[in-house]
């Protein structure tokens, strides 16, 4: 009950900032923060709850944006409808992908998403129809009464997704979908001999974690009124897809948004201050010092010093 | 009370006037990647636009600032930029980042948000957006006034066929779509045509595929680092015998340290340029001349021929236009724009409705004993000789290519 | 299509594949024999390319620049070593996670840390044999092909031979198959790893080297070349280097030829498609052990 009272919170709080005076500059970089909230905790379902470690998350990220894009320059699709397409299409590439790797172990997995990337990337450069390597300018369809402007709106619709994405994280780890995970992260073999559907387990979390991805996805070309194929499919997103909840803590759902928020919110204020590269330095030295000094992340730090009880859900 | 907060109401007005708030104008400028060879200069000329005026008392009697951010020639950083100018450094006015293709994403920006944006060498990036609000200081105008001079210079000679390679990206397929409609409309036939990616950085394959379909002409349109890598695998591996006329719009090649850098390689290229010395424009050489020492304090591009000239205009541009409609609303500002032409150190400038020049006129020019490691050559009269238009010709080509590139 | 632009293309091919083959050996090493998931090689090997432009702005050749600096990288490969032994391997299973996600951040730190030491622009060298070409009647082969292809072939020849028939060669490899067996002969298979990686990574600042010659690098090429060298890595079979040659050579050929016929767009995918496929059908590669 707690938690739902706490999505609503979020919600209202987003849609009260929106309404409000506050600087519309907030509002786009809050945006790229709670589409971090999105994809870390998409990556959270495969990545931290069954161990296999996802470089791919661009690929579906973008893949999720084109999607947006074809139906906006065929059908004049509306935003919720752009959403819900990407998030179709890239569930259904999470779930091909999954298909064609997830038989492999370890490493060969990753390495395999990282090629789901450069494919994608390349089916797009290749695709006139979205503007090849060129890339397409877009112009935003009139924003909706009560928002001021459509970076305002797109700043609730993703609070919104977050909030959708963290419960269906939540109710994917408190299942028995999210033990038979677990059991695999643990010991796939184990898991096996005793009668876990391994590979349909690990079929799903890549299904819907690719679904999430999408849906992140699908918001940002509206939101930069442009789209080409190099930013939408960078590795940035994947590398920060993956840092994020293994700052935070990959074993609960918290993890991710509080990975998400923190590093997010530093990256954002670092791009104000000081440059787009430190950002992306800070990224990958704090993954490096989580990684090997603090391997469950801020709520394992938060458990030894005892401020989070020890029993894990 | 009313006539105490009268005189307390002028009182604060007057003070506040005395210490007015800058002019803020804002501008994301390539400064590094494929496009920072240009946009260094560039910035340094509307620096120098920036210092001029403010010894002159400003805009409307404030200081004018600029707000300079480097945009790595990367599209995908410019719509951020553009929005923290506006939204955290709330800039009063834009000027576009130097290039067609970082200027392509923030075109959907400023018509939304009503903004008046002056051009940085762009071409045709209005086309799709059709904002009402942007003035190009580039001197081309649509794709004709850019390929009939190598077109009919090559037609002169008798050339037939024509070969196109052009990057997948905003400036150059604008440029080589409306290049090959031009040519078929000409009755030139095309035997090969390629695209590729913008960041391709080994062209010998398609350097083979071009010598094999031997082309009486080829028209290129890169950006500066895939300009220069053409540039050397047609030197490393050749062309083939039948080339006449080769380049046409591959951007780079005007930028000193890169002319510098390639030096001898450069020879019989036919290609674009603002402005090459031998053109008159009144006061032209004296900005040179101020330029070259202030680049050389800046270690930036000492000869400043391409960009620097066309930037100080923009400058030149907005000055005149504020002191016109003494303010500085947008929608004021671009009326005004629209209806009058002005008089800047490349000559008088003035648009049509799509914001583009209202009289286009493109030097197609060709490299001539270029001597290598030599930058201040290029000051001489002679390295670049003028093809095309005929108020400023100084020359014929030298054909076939191979013989103009005393090649293998 | 003509007869002549194929031939063109898979002699180019041919070189190219060479300097695949030669660019992916250290990840043979590392990655095939060591079983260490070493995603940041390419960006090491984009690392050793920097380092020849910056002795190549004081005149050194970059050959000779890359052999200079295979001591220097070889002490930074005991050390990565070093380091990921003792914050992994020794802790057991979920280790493979963290290792892997180690790695990933090493690369986009080594990439990042390039960006900010010498910005985002195109760097290249200048040497006697970039910039000419051989002809060979109607064909050009360019210079610089023809270099990184015998280096190549030298360094893969090398390595081959170092592996078979020294002793501390034949330890590797011993660790690789059968690590236990090794320990209880008495050798010590932590520093023998450390060792070999410390020669997988010497390896990767000539490659780096070659890199440059080829072509003009710029930071972030290493992530093209992930897809490059673990296509070339799985296809060959983990932990054989004449495999590594076989594959180096297969990619080569195959990208030059869609590149003929299909353009630069295309190429790409070339390298990860062909891992996708080694994946799916034959995990173990063509010579896999």
């Amino acid at each position: 009950m707690k938690f739902w009272i706490g999505m609503a919170v979020t919600v209202a709080l987003a849609a009260g900032l929106a309404l409000s005076r506050t600087n519309e500059y907030f509002f786009y970089a809050g945006f790229v923060v709670l589409q971090f909230v999105v994809l870390a905790t998409a990556w959270n379902i495969l990545g931290g709850y069954a161990g296999y470690v996802n470089f791919g998350t661009a690929a579906f990220f973008g893949i999720g944006a084109y999607t947006a894009v074809v139906l906006f320059k065929a059908a004049g699709a509306p935003l919720a409808l752009q959403i819900l397409a990407a998030a179709v299409i890239s569930g259904l590439l999470g779930f091909g992908t999954g298909l064609l790797t997830l038989r492999l172990r370890g490493i060969f997995f990753s390495i395999a998403t990282v090629a789901v990337i450069f494919i994608m990337e390349t089916a797009m450069v290749n695709w006139r129809y979205v503007g090849g390597a060129t890339g397409m300018q877009l112009l935003r369809p009139p924003v909706m009464e009560p928002f001021e402007s459509y970076t305002r709106m797109l700043f609730v619709t993703m609070a919104i997704l977050a909030v959708i994405a963290v419960s269906i994280a939540r109710y994917i780890e408190v299942s028995w979908i999210g033990r038979g995970l677990r059991a695999i992260r643990d010991s796939e073999e184990a898991a096996e001999c005793f009668g876990v559907p391994t590979l349909q387990l690990k079929l799903f979390a890549c299904t819907v974690s690719g679904a999430l991805m999408g849906a992140a996805g699908a918001a940002m070309p509206m939101y930069m009124s442009f789209i080409e194929p190099p930013s939408s499919f960078s590795l940035t997103y994947s590398v920060s897809a993956l840092a994020m909840p293994m700052i935070g803590g990959t074993s609960h759902w918290l993890g991710p948004v509080i990975g998400a928020v923190l590093l997010g919110s530093v990256q954002q204020i670092v791009t104000v201050t000081i440059s787009n590269e430190i950002n992306v330095l800070v990224v990958g030295v704090l993954l490096v010092v989580f990684v090997v000094a603090a391997p469950d992340g801020i709520l394992g730090l938060l458990k030894k010093l005892r401020w989070l009880p020890r029993s894990s859900r | 009370m009313r006539f105490v907060s009268f005189i307390l109401g002028l009182a604060f007005s007057a003070l506040a006037l005395a210490q007015s708030a800058p002019v803020k104008i804002g501008i994301g400028i390539a400064q590094t990647g494929t496009l920072g060879g240009g946009g260094k200069a560039a910035l340094l000329a509307l620096q120098m636009w920036v210092e001029d005026v403010n010894g002159r008392g400003g805009l409307l009697g404030r200081k004018v600032e600029l707000l300079a951010y480097d945009d790595q020639s990367n599209p995908a950083t410019t719509p951020g930029i553009y929005t923290k100018l506006l939204d955290v450094d709330k800039v009063d006015l834009l000027i576009a980042p130097y290039g067609t293709v970082p200027t392509a994403p923030i075109m959907p920006l400023v018509k939304q948000r009503g903004l008046l944006l002056m051009g940085n060498f762009s071409f045709q990036v209005n086309h799709t957006v059709k904002h009402d609000m942007w003035f190009n200081n580039a001197p081309w105008g649509d794709a004709t006034s850019w390929t009939e001079g190598f077109l009919r210079i090559g037609q002169n000679i008798g050339a037939q066929t024509i070969a196109f390679i052009a990057a997948d990206q905003e400036f150059a397929q604008n440029l080589a779509n409306g290049a090959k409609e031009i040519a078929k409309k000409s009755g030139l036939k095309t035997v090969y045509e390629q695209n590729y990616p913008p960041a391709t950085v080994d062209f010998s394959a398609m350097i083979r595929a071009i010598r094999a379909a031997k082309p009486d002409m080829v028209f290129v349109c890169s950006y500066p680092n895939d300009s220069v890598a053409i540039v050397r695998a047609v030197n490393e591996i050749g062309v083939g015998s039948q080339v006449q006329l080769f380049g046409g719009g591959m951007v780079g090649l005007q930028f000193t340290p890169i002319m510098s850098s390639l030096g001898s390689l450069l020879n019989g290229i036919t290609n674009y340029n603002s402005y090459v010395p031998g053109m008159k424009y009144p006061g032209i050489e004296d900005f040179l001349q101020r330029y070259a020492k202030k680049a050389a304090e800046a270690k930036v591009d000492p000869l400043g021929f391409y960009l620097p000239p066309f930037n100080y205009a923009i400058g030149q541009i907005l000055e005149q236009a504020v002191a016109a409609t003494k303010s500085l609303d947008q929608k004021l500002l671009a009326k005004h724009l629209h209806g009058h032409e002005f008089n800047t150190i490349v000559g008088p400038i003035s648009w049509g409705p799509d914001g583009e020049r209202a009289r286009p006129a493109v030097p197609m020019i060709q490299f001539r004993n270029v001597a290598d490691k030599n930058v201040e050559q290029f000051r001489q009269i002679g390295k670049q000789v003028i093809l095309h238009p005929p108020q400023f010709k100084s020359g014929d080509p030298v054909v076939p290519y191979e013989k103009a590139r005393g090649g293998n | 299509m003509s007869f002549e632009l194929l031939l063109e293309a898979i002699v180019f091919g041919v070189l190219l594949g060479c300097f695949y083959a030669a660019v992916s050996i250290g990840l043979s090493v590392a990655f095939g024999l060591l079983d260490v998931p070493h995603v940041a090689h390419p960006a090491i090997m984009v690392l050793g390319s920097y380092c020849t432009y910056v002795l190549g702005r004081y005149g050194w050749d970059p050959i000779v620049a890359g052999i200079a600096l295979m001591p220097l990288f070889f002490l930074l490969g005991v050390a990565i070593y070093r380091f990921y032994y003792e914050s992994f391997e020794k802790r057991g299973s979920d280790a493979g996670v963290r290792g892997l996600a180690f790695f990933f951040g090493l690369a986009f730190i080594i990439e990042v840390g390039l960006i900010l030491v010498f910005g985002v622009d195109q760097r290249m060298v200048e040497a006697a044999y970039i910039g000419r070409s051989l002809a060979l009647g109607e064909f050009r082969i360019p210079w610089r092909m023809v270099v990184a292809f015998g280096v190549a072939l030298a360094l893969t020849a090398g390595l081959t031979i170092y592996l078979s028939r020294t002793f501390t060669g034949r330890a590797i490899k011993a660790v690789a198959q059968d690590e236990p067996a090794l320990r209880l002969m008495g050798a010590n298979p932590v520093r023998i790893k450390q060792w070999a990686f410390g020669i997988a990574t010497g390896v990767t600042a000539l490659a780096g080297a070659m890199l440059i010659v080829v072509g003009p690098v710029e930071p972030s090429l290493d992530r093209v070349y992930i897809g490059r060298t673990f296509a070339v890595v799985v296809l060959a079979g983990l932990g054989s280097m004449t495999g590594t040659l076989a594959a180096g050579l297969i990619l080569g050929i195959s990208e030059s030829i869609v590149l003929m016929q299909f353009g630069a767009s295309w190429a790409p995918a070339v390298a990860f498609g062909l891992l996708l496929v080694a994946l799916g059908i034959r995990p173990q590669g063509l010579f896999g052990r």
